[in-house]
């Protein structure tokens, strides 16, 4: 008996090694310098620098839960196994990031506040949306059969969104004790340039992060195909 | 297929499902009797009380509908896969969101009643009396009974088919019924202390918007879940 090699096409991905260490390089350096040179706050000193890896990924969660969306979306409108990839690889990403953002929260909270969790709005919706996250993931990992799966979790994926911002609110009305946002304009210039510089810095980590997980998603469907070609005598 | 032709699909579907259910019986008293046992479990833990059982008497009786409730979306399309009816329904003529229909309807009918027993059962047990605005209350729990099932019957049509459906259906329901559970308890919570700050009527209105936002996307997605 003669091994089959069926050749997989695998992505052409020639520039993104290139995205993904320009994307560290500028998290590494924009992280650096927010550390180094931005000034103390007065109130919670150098505490208040786990801002600038907190407030970005929580901004970075919500995109992608947006990104979520769009693709689900697209997927039961034009039938694209590869919207469904992405989707999914957006939820993986989305979903670290989101535990990322409480643990940093917590981390956070417990000096400032002197507790380590408290139910705020923002805590509690972003704790939800974590959950949410999980149950669609969840789902996808219980589901063996691609188009199911793939139709299956586009419908939670956009029930899912749909119910983000109803969240929010009710447990807003439940419950606040998060501070607001702070302006732009109360604040030391050099604040909100790190701010920004490493909310893209986190936004190019999260497309690099996106796209090599769809490209691994992407490989196991195809060596899958190729190996139900064999299994059905196709060679 | 006109309106009436809709109409009498959704009838047969839900008449079909409610039928099965008087005739087995087991079914809804076993159903009924989770959702008493969950009770007499909270009241274990929380009690012995009186006040403390009174104060979280109202969160207790919704999480016992939840749970209770829970096992009766799976069963309702468990009964189809296990006589292989699914399949049938499907091949029938007509909008299939009216399968959805039928068994969003047989759904609540069955959760409505087993509510009513679990809020007698609570009431006693708890010692909570009646409170003046009692319609309001009615209207609370069947605004949030809607929620619940609306997306209960939704994610059960995915779960009941998959492999792990016990866990998969509380997993992917709970969370996404957080603004039911807030608002429901918060409305019932306002209506047992006389309501002073009229806040009820707040949470009344979130989950006319979360019942009427979902039973419109969940209709718009049945399609796409039964057809795979």
């Amino acid at each position: 008996m003669t091994a089959v090699t069926i050749p997989v096409a695998l992505p052409s991905s020639r520039r993104w090694p290139w995205f993904g260490a320009f994307a560290f390089l500028f998290l590494i350096t924009s992280q650096a310098l927010a550390i180094i040179t931005s000034p103390a706050d007065r109130d919670m000193g150098d505490l208040q620098k786990i801002m600038y890896v907190h407030v970005p990924s929580a901004w970075i969660t919500m995109l992608s839960f947006f990104v979520v969306l769009v693709y689900s979306v697209r997927y039961l409108w034009q039938r694209r196994e590869n919207d469904d990839l992405l989707a999914a690889s957006a939820a993986e990403v989305g979903a670290t990031f989101n535990g990322l953002t409480l643990v940093l929260g917590m981390l956070w909270g417990r000096p400032t506040w002197g507790v380590w969790w408290t139910w705020d709005a923002r805590l509690t919706s972003t704790l939800v949306l974590f959950l949410i996250f999980v149950g669609y993931l969840s789902l996808r990992a219980f589901i063996d059969e691609p188009v199911r799966r793939a139709q299956w979790s586009a419908a939670v994926g956009i029930l899912g969104a749909i119910n983000v911002p109803i969240v929010y609110l009710s447990v807003r009305w439940w419950r606040t004790l998060h501070q607001v946002q702070s302006s732009p304009s109360t604040v030391d210039p050099l604040y909100v340039l790190f701010l920004r510089a490493n909310a893209f810095a986190f936004l190019f980590v999260m497309i690099y992060f996106i796209r090599q997980r769809y490209e691994a998603a992407r490989i196991e469907r195809d060596a899958e195909l190729a190996a139900q070609a064999v299994a059905l005598g196709g060679r | 297929m006109g309106r009436s032709a809709d109409w009498g699909r959704i009838r047969a579907i839900a008449w079909k499902d409610l039928t099965a259910e008087r005739r087995s019986k087991a079914g809804f008293y076993s159903v009924a009797a989770l959702g008493i046992t969950i009770l007499v479990l909270f009241g274990f833990a929380l009690g012995p009380d009186t006040r403390a059982l009174r104060d979280a008497a109202v969160g207790a009786l919704w999480l016992a509908v939840f749970f209770a409730g829970v096992l009766t979306f799976n069963r309702s399309y468990q009964v189809e896969l296990d006589g292989g009816a699914l399949d049938t329904l499907l091949l029938y003529g007509g909008g299939r969101w009216t399968i959805f229909t039928g068994k969003l309807l047989a759904n609540l009918a069955f959760v409505m009643m087993m509510l009513v027993i679990v809020l007698i059962v609570g009431a006693v047990l708890f010692q909570v009396q009646v409170p003046a605005q009692w319609p309001t209350l009615l209207a609370v729990l069947a605004l949030g009974v809607i929620g619940l099932v609306t997306l209960g019957t939704f994610y059960a049509a995915m779960a009941s088919r998959s492999r792990a459906r016990e866990v998969l259906l509380p997993l992917l329901l709970f969370p996404m019924m957080v603004p039911v559970l807030l608002a429901a308890i918060q409305a019932s919570k306002a209506l047992f202390g006389a309501d002073l700050m009229q806040e009820s009527g707040a949470w009344m209105r979130l989950l006319v918007a979360y019942d009427l936002v979902f039973l419109i996307i969940t209709h718009l997605a049945f399609e796409y879940v039964i057809e795979v």
